[in-house]
């Protein structure tokens, strides 16, 4: 039979691809509107300690966070370093920082500010309590330990 | 002249992909997913005056968690005291109670014994109705200047792994399904029935430096 014959002069339809810019632009706007630009860069190494019973905090803009481990650099020593937007700072510099975040978000965002300590597992309870106790004098009350979701090992 | 309708010529739009493609790569590499999640705390003021530093609270109302500079735990409270040296004994691994277990039975008191909280009645609206709670207790967990983070966070993780188990069984209980299903007015409700009191005192020297 002549159905099958193989020397056909039949072309391979082109596809279609009009909708095609459609698709990426959905996706395009999807990234868009997901991604948070954060420009900080870590300066310290943090190991997270995990937790089984963790939150997600869930307003990005009303979070500060307060990064705490062993410096990146290793010409730096090992010792443990706090890092406030993209400098190492002092215990005693929280409180300026607090007030300079409280003052750059909405007023009737001010009192759901939470901040969320990053600290190196292996980091001195001494250390966390300082800034605990920093944070109080900031009337910075809420806080979050941040750990990663998991079993305790 | 004669009028002539002019057709307009197609846009070639075929570069509109590339163009596109372009951009979501951008936000592609630029975007990052995570999530941040935590343990989530409220620290108490500061103090205004100097008597206002401590709080009288009664023995029977008190579990204190010890974690010493070794990373060993210890809970005490009236009934006595449980020694624990790594975090799977936290967890009730070996012959030990776990701790969860400890600050449930503390928080609870069904036995209505002497040595743990008070029990006072509180009406908390209907379905719960008027039960007695332990309202007054308080746990305290105290720690060493060289405590490490990893075993203050696993201690921490415990005792709330306890208020998140009660208020999973308080929700089961009478609203007959889980918390995370509840309305807000109920998680609240449920809430207010096991409030987390959990107090975060000053470190001390204990286990030496």
């Amino acid at each position: 039979m002549g159905k099958f014959n193989k020397g056909g002069k039949k072309e391979m339809p082109a596809l279609n691809s009009s909708s095609m810019p459609d698709i990426v632009f959905a996706i395009l706007f999807f990234f868009m509107v997901t991604t948070t630009m954060r420009s900080e860069t870590l300066m310290v190494r943090m190991k997270l300690p995990t937790a089984s019973e963790v939150q997600k905090l869930e307003k990005k803009s009303l979070v500060t966070y307060i990064n705490i481990g062993p410096p990146m650099e290793t010409r730096l020593g090992t010792g443990t370093q706090m890092q406030l937007n993209d400098r190492f700072a002092q215990v005693s510099e929280i409180q300026d920082y607090i007030a300079q975040e409280k003052a750059s978000m909405n007023e009737a965002d001010q009192p759901l500010m939470t901040v969320s300590i990053k600290a190196d597992e292996e980091t001195r309870m001494q250390y966390i309590t300082d800034v605990k106790q920093a944070l109080r004098q900031a009337y910075a009350l809420k806080i979050s330990y941040s750990a990663r979701q998991g079993q305790n090992k | 002249m004669a009028k002539t309708t002019r057709k307009v010529p197609a846009l070639n739009a075929s570069s509109m992909a590339d163009i596109s493609f372009l951009l979501l790569t951008f936000f592609l590499l630029v975007s990052n997913m995570d999530v941040d999640s935590g343990l989530a705390r409220r620290l108490p003021p500061p103090p205004q005056t100097e008597e206002q530093t401590t709080v009288d609270v009664q023995r029977r109302n008190l579990l204190v968690v010890l974690v010493n500079a070794q990373n060993e735990t210890m809970v005490q409270n009236q009934q006595g005291s449980e020694w624990y040296s790594n975090s799977d004994e936290l967890k009730g691994t070996g012959s030990k109670v776990a701790l969860k277990d400890k600050v449930k039975e503390f928080v609870l008191n069904t036995s209505n014994s002497e040595q743990l909280p008070e029990l006072t009645e509180e009406d908390f609206g209907p379905p719960i109705g008027i039960v007695p709670v332990t309202d007054q207790h308080v746990i305290s967990i105290q720690n060493d200047a060289t405590t490490s983070y990893k075993t203050y966070i696993a201690v921490q993780n415990e005792v709330v792994r306890a208020y998140n188990e009660l208020r999973e069984e308080g929700a089961r209980k009478y609203f007959n399904t889980s918390y995370d299903e509840l309305t807000d007015d109920q998680q609240k409700q449920i809430n207010d029935l096991y409030p987390q009191r959990i107090s975060e005192a000053e470190p001390k020297n204990y286990g030496g430096q």
